[in-house]
Formats: structure tokens, sequence, C-alpha cells
């Protein structure tokens, strides 16, 4: 990608002569790279020897599509980008120019014409022609659909634009009940529980450690110890003590709260990635911790039969209790109801974290927070103390933590160490990052699309019928979650949401770029 | 006391592995100020690869010397992970190269999760066992050293002599260190900044080559996820000597080292990753930019 200079001589022998250069030269390296890794597979025979299988074929495939990639990139792609930024260096997400040109009347025609008729019929024509064919048809409608709704979108980008909150908000608050309506009960589960509560958790952790990172400019790689105390917390003295979910939220917010004090106080002096590394330790030693100390947490096994969260104490999520909720309102019993249930409390509670983080914003210790980020020293000289500042920033963002771990221990009714690894910091982190530092609709943007994006893999059945039965889309992604943090990363690096609202100005508020502010050094 | 005097021994070997990986850091991190996550995921892919060949040597001659087998192995690790390690800065690091601090952190998390995931993908989730190499043991007046760890410490001296080398005395080594002092002042006097730092991913890159091929001789085992906890570790001890200082990092690899063995010999085995982790938090507590680093000018 750096290889090619972005020449502005479009077409012509000399820019194909490149191209093929190119292309030979990736397909070089590709093959270098690959020869062992892809050529050959490593697999144990019945002896328990490992043995090489080849596979040339799958090996001169990627070679040969590295290579097509690689020449589209020189002679289309490199140049068509070059043109565009010189074209639309202010415009959003996409060129306005190809935008216009993608979402035209005539194609939102063909889209929505296809999208009824497939709705219509769609089964029908999926009956007729059997599986293999009938997962096309599906995949046809999938996108017609994506792309009627994608035009609204961006024909009505002005007013979604300028009432993104509240259109979010509502859309979040109907979406349970649409998934209902669309699959029934049973069939809503997978997408209230799989998508729904499954980003909102990490929407809520990225707003917690946003708090962290993106106001107060402290680079925290171990943010999921304090996920981890709260889940422990609630598991522990959940299962011990039968406490109800309602004391214990709040109990496992301070403990979490407690523990980012604690594991702030001697990281104050540290800056910037002496900072990050001291982090990662402690969140490494907590996991370890949760691991080894087996009398109390189980060990790697685990805590289960987690209790279940209450309406209150008024309403039991549990068949056995005479409370359950299908008896209570004399209908019939399902799972769907407690899952639900769930959705609307990680929602409530994210509402939460995002109240508390804009007026903590516009209050005294907020201020001192994105004063921090921007330069320490000058906060340091006009009185302001880092160090409860810093340790306030640590304790908030903690706190949020610990309530999503409570909440988590909960959903899950279990918690091991296995949650609590490296790489969920990491993948909070890429969030937070990629939304935008500081941006609470850009990192809820930034979740949908990461979380959302790997989860929508395991539902690619169809990737089977193209690849052959041994294809697993599962597994392949977290190795497309880190390609795909790496290319939005390159493409946008200041996140989706590359501006920012000052909360103090003067005169009148309007947005600054993200390149003006700082991320802080720590 | 020969209780101690081994696990010294044992130390050792274990800070020399830590000790290659720990240099790639601290250049990199020296060079550009960027923390490079996959580094401890190009290590696991050095044992990778050094596990192929090893099966290759294996399956097309009856019996090749070990010396030449692992000559062989270290060799053609160095080269593709250093292949990799250039086409990962080019790809992920160059292009924001001048951004905000965090972005290249990011895309190198990123980077981290993807090979270590490529691996899996492409080799399977499975541990691979290798049979052992080398199996000789010499009895030293009681204490029990293999050849294994003989060759491991050996191995490392000599590379290290070779970079002291490089770093020091060659013109390269100058531009680099020109680079790592003042980028655009070096740029101006002709030193090209580009290249200089694809080649430091390079050599750093071979180190970790060569670290992963004398762990996978050392453990005989590899499997998909070995890049995180010695990268981990391999960076808490470029941190622990100083970031960016290259004695440090060997210093800092022999401590995390000494100190993982002894407390494993002598308190918890479980807990040894606690400890080293722990002496991390206490030293930079006191020392704020680790053993050998240089404290952080501010200016105003």
């Amino acid at each position: 990608m750096a290889l090619a200079e972005s020449s502005k001589v479009a077409g012509g022998e000399n820019n194909i002569a490149k191209g093929l250069r190119e292309a030979f030269y990736a397909s070089l390296i590709a093959f270098f790279m690959f020869v062992l890794l892809i050529g050959l597979k490593t697999d144990q025979n019945i002896h328990n020897e490992l043995i090489l299988v080849p596979r040339w074929g799958l090996l001169a495939a990627v070679v040969a599509l590295t290579a097509i990639g690689r020449f589209v990139h020189v002679i289309y792609i490199a140049p068509f980008l070059a043109e565009q930024k010189v074209v639309d260096a202010k415009s959003g997400l996409l060129p306005t120019t190809i935008a216009k040109r993608f979402f035209s009347k005539r194609n939102l025609i063909i889209g929505a014409v296809t999208a009824a008729v497939l709705l219509a019929v769609g089964n029908d024509i999926q009956a007729a022609v059997g599986p293999y064919w009938g997962v096309y048809v599906g995949m046809v409608r999938g996108f017609a659909i994506v792309y009627v709704i994608a035009w609204a979108i961006f024909y009505y980008r002005r007013f979604i634009g300028a009432h993104s909150y509240s259109i979010g908000f509502t859309l979040l608050v109907i979406y349970p009940v649409a998934m209902v309506a669309l699959f029934g009960f049973q069939g809503s589960l997978k997408w209230v529980d799989n998508f729904g509560i499954q980003i909102l958790i990490y929407v809520m952790l990225a707003w917690g450690l946003n708090i962290v990172v993106g106001l107060a400019g402290l680079l925290d790689l171990g943010y999921v110890a304090f996920y981890a105390v709260g889940a422990y917390s609630y598991a522990l003295l959940g299962t011990h003590f039968g406490w109800s979910f309602w004391i214990l939220l709040p109990a496992a917010g301070a403990m979490a709260a407690l523990w980012g004090v604690i594991l702030g106080f001697p990281v104050l002096r540290l800056r910037g990635d002496y900072l990050a590394i001291v982090t990662l330790a402690f969140g490494e030693i907590i996991r370890l911790v949760l691991i080894n100390w087996r009398e109390v947490t189980n060990g790697a096994a685990g805590i289960s039969g987690v209790p279940k969260i209450s309406f209150f104490g008024l309403i039991s999520f549990n068949v056995s209790d005479p409370n359950y909720v299908a008896k209570v309102f004399g209908i019939a019993q399902s799972g769907a109801y407690y899952k639900i249930f769930l959705y609307y409390l990680i929602l409530a509670l994210c509402v939460l974290t995002a109240f508390v983080t804009v007026r903590l914003r516009s209050m005294p210790v907020g201020r001192a927070w994105e004063a921090l980020r921007e330069d320490e020293i000058a906060c340091r000289s006009l009185g302001i103390n880092t160090t409860t500042t810093k340790l306030t920033a640590f304790a908030t963002g903690a706190m949020f933590g610990g309530f999503a771990g409570s909440f988590f221990a909960a959903r899950q009714g279990f918690v091991s160490p296995e949650s609590f690894i490296f790489l969920e910091s990491a993948i909070i982190l890429a969030i937070v990052v990629l939304g935008g530092m500081g941006s609470l609709g850009g990192i809820a943007v930034a979740s949908v699309v990461m979380i959302g994006g790997t989860e929508i893999l395991r539902e690619m059945q169809f990737l089977k019928m193209i690849f052959g039965p041994d294809f697993t889309p599962e597994l392949y992604r977290m190795l497309l979650f880190g390609v795909a943090m790496v290319i939005v990363m390159v493409w946008k690096p200041r996140g989706f949401v590359g501006s920012r609202e000052p909360t103090a100005f003067l005169k009148e508020r309007k947005a600054v770029s993200g390149e003006f502010t700082k991320e802080g050094h720590g | 006391m020969q209780y101690f005097i081994q696990q010294l021994i044992n130390g050792l070997t274990l800070g020399s592995i830590y000790g290659l990986i720990a240099i790639g850091y601290t250049m990199v991190y020296g060079i550009i100020g960027m923390i490079n996550f996959a580094h401890g995921d190009i290590f696991m892919v050095g044992a990778f690869v050094a596990l192929i060949v090893f099966l290759i040597l294996g399956a097309l001659f009856y019996s090749v010397p070990v010396v030449i087998a692992l000559l062989i192995m270290m060799v053609v690790s160095m080269l593709l992970v250093s292949l990799y390690n250039w086409v990962i800065e080019k790809a992920a690091y160059r292009p924001l190269r001048g951004s905000f601090r965090l972005a290249p952190l990011i895309t190198a998390i990123g980077m981290s999760i993807a090979l270590s995931n490529f691996v899996q993908v492409t080799q399977g989730p499975r541990n691979k066992p290798i049979p052992p190499m080398i199996s000789k043991v010499y009895d030293v007046y009681g204490i029990s050293i293999s050849l294994k760890q003989i060759v491991i410490v050996l191995v490392t001296a000599i590379l290290l002599a070779i970079f002291w080398y490089v770093v020091n005395k060659t013109a390269l080594g100058r531009a680099q260190r020109a680079c790592e002092q003042d980028q655009k002042m070096a740029a101006l006097l002709g030193v090209n900044v580009d290249r200089t730092i694809s080649i430091t991913f390079i050599i750093g890159a071979s180190l970790a080559a060569v670290a992963g091929t004398l762990f996978l001789m050392y453990y005989g085992v590899v499997v998909f996820s070995d890049g995180f906890v010695p990268g981990v570790k391999a960076f808490t001890a470029a941190v622990l000597g100083g970031i960016g200082s290259i004695p440090g990092a060997v210093i800092g690899g022999l401590a995390i080292g000494f100190i993982e063995s002894i407390w494993s010999a002598y308190f918890s085995i479980d807990y040894k990753d606690v400890a080293a982790f722990s002496i991390l938090a206490i030293v930079l507590i006191f020392l704020p930019s680790g053993i050998l680093g240089r404290p952080e000018v501010e200016k105003v």
C-alpha cells in the first residue's frame, strides 16, 4: 500500500507496466511469506508425530489473489483515491460524487423492487431451487434490504446527523420489539442476546474506558481488570450470600472503583507507555490471581450458577419461583423474556454511563480531565491537583467497568478468568480509538461495526455453501477483526468521528477537528 | 547453594530469550516511539517457521547434524520473519507515521490479533510438539547444565556481539542512532529515514526469529498463542531496563528471567508471572524511566 506512489497520470502503457511490475513483486513477497505457513500444514499422524501436509493449490490461489489485488490497486484504486482526495477533501466517509452515483434513484428502484419481490416470494423461490441456490437468493435479498436502508440513511443524512442521538436511542428502544415481531419470541433470542446485549456491553465498557483514555488521556491497557472485579464481586457475593443484583450492582461498582484507586496510586508518576505497560501488568496480575486463588475463585474452572437478576424482586425469571414472569402475566413460558429484560437493563446502564459522562464533562472535574489530557504541566501550573484528577478518572472509569462486569456475570450465569484476557482490553481500547476518542456516538458506532461485524460472521452460513462444508466462518472471526482494526485505522486515523464539541467556549460553540485535540501523554 | 546456582543458570537461559525479543521492542520504541505489540507474535511466527523447516529437514534427509539443522532453521526463520515485519511496517505502521500516538498502537494490536489468528487458521489450534533436538546434560559439581542451555546462551552472546558492532561501529548504526535523536535533522543530513526504520524492523524481527527458534528447541513445543506471554514479558523487560536503551533491554531480560526462575523455585510456580509483573510495577514506581532509561525531559 505504501509502495504505491499515487500517480496522477491515470491510464497509459506506463501505468499498466508499473501495475504488472508491482503485482509481480507483491506475488513474490506473498509467495515467500506464505510458502511455509500456508503451503504446508503441520498435522499429527496416528503415532502423534507431526507430519507435513502440502497445500500447494491454496498457496497458488493466495499468491494469485495477492497479485491481482495489487494490480487492481495500482492501476485503478490508487489513482482514483488520489483524485478523490483532491476533489472531496472535506466530505465525510465516502466522497460525495461516488456516493451520489451509487445511491441514484434508478438504483433505489431496482433495490426496492428486488427487496419487495424477494420478501414476498423469496421463500417460495428458495423452496423451489433447493438449498444450494436458495442461499444466493437469501443473500440477494439481504443486500437489497441493506441497500434500501443505506439509501434512506444517505439521503436523510442531514436530518440523521442533526438528531443522531434521539434517533439512535429510539432505534435501540424498539429493537427487541421489532425482533420479536419479525422472528417470534424464540427466534428473537439470538438477535437480542448475541447482537443487542453483546454490543451494548461493549458500548458500556468502551464508554467507561473513554473516561480514562478519551477524556483524561491516560492510556490504560488493563481495563478488563475492573470488568473482572465487577463480575467476580457479583458472582461471589451472589452465590455465597444470595444477595440481590440491585444491592450488588452498586457494590460491584464501588469495589471496582476502589480497585481503580488502588491500582491508580502507584502509577500516578508514570507517563505514556510506562503507564500502558503497568496497567497491562495489573490486568494480567488480576487474571492470574483469579486463576490461581482456587479456594475463593475456583480457579480456571470458574464460578457457575450465578443467580439471575429479578425485576426488583417483584418478578422473577426463574421458572420454579412462584412469581415467575409467565405466571404473573399468564403468558407462555419462554427464555426470551429474560433476555429482553436484560437488554433493557443494559440499555439503561448505558444511558446512565452516557448521562454521567456528559454531565461530568461540563463539571469542574471533567474539565480538569480534559485539561490534563491537553497539557499536564499547564494543568499543574494553574493549580489543578493532578493526583486527584487522575485518581477520579481511574475510579470513575473503573466503576462503569464494574457495573458492566456484574451485569456480564448475571447474564452469563457463569464467570471464569477466560473472559478477562488481555484481548478484551485490546478490543475495548480499539473501539474507543476507532470511534474517535472522546466521542460517545462514534464509540457506539465503532462497537456496532466491530462487535456486530464479527458476530454476524457466525451467521454467514451461506459461505459454507460457497467454500464447501469444511469452511467455518467462525474461525476467521478474530483474524478478520484484527485486519479490520488495521484497515480502519489506516483509513481514518482519527476514528469514525474525528471532530469534537468543546465543553467550554467563547461566544459560539463549533466542532473542532480531532487534529487539534491532543491525546495526552499519560 | 547448588540449587541457587542451578536456578541462576535456568534464569540466564530464559533471560537470554527474553532479551533477544526485548531488543526488538526497545529498538522500535527508540526510533519511532511506538509499542510494537505485534512483536511477540512475530516471535511466535519465527518459532513456527523453524518448526516447519525442522519437519522439512526431517522429511527430506535421513539425518542431519543438529548444528546444521539448527543453523538452517535459524537462517530461514530470520529471512522469512524479517519479510513479515518489513511488510507489516510498510502496510500498517508507515501510513500512520506522524499521525497521533495511539493510531499505530491500535494497528499494532490489530496486527498481533491477525498474526496469531492467521497461524491458528493455517496451522491449527493444537500444540505442536517435536522430538528433543539436543538431549545431552552435563553435570558440573552437582549442577546440571544441559547442552540446550549452553547453546542458547552462546547463540545469544554471539548475536549480541554482532548486534553491538552493527549499532555502534557501522554507518547503519550511526544512521539509526541519528534517527532516534532527531528524524528531521537526520533526513536533512542525508539519512534515508524510511529505509533506516525498515532496517530497524528487520533487525528486530531477525532477533525475534532466533529467539523463536531457540524457544522451540528449548521447550520442544509451540502453539499459535505462544506469542503473547513471552511478548508481554519481553516488553516488560524492555520497560524495566529503560525503554529505548539497548543494553537496558538485555539487562531487563536477564532480570525478568532470574526473577521468574528464582520465584518458581523458592516460592510458587503459579505466581511466577505475578512476581515478574509486580516487580516491574515496584521498580517503575521508584525509577519511573527504568533502570538505564534516560529521564524524560519536559520542555514547555
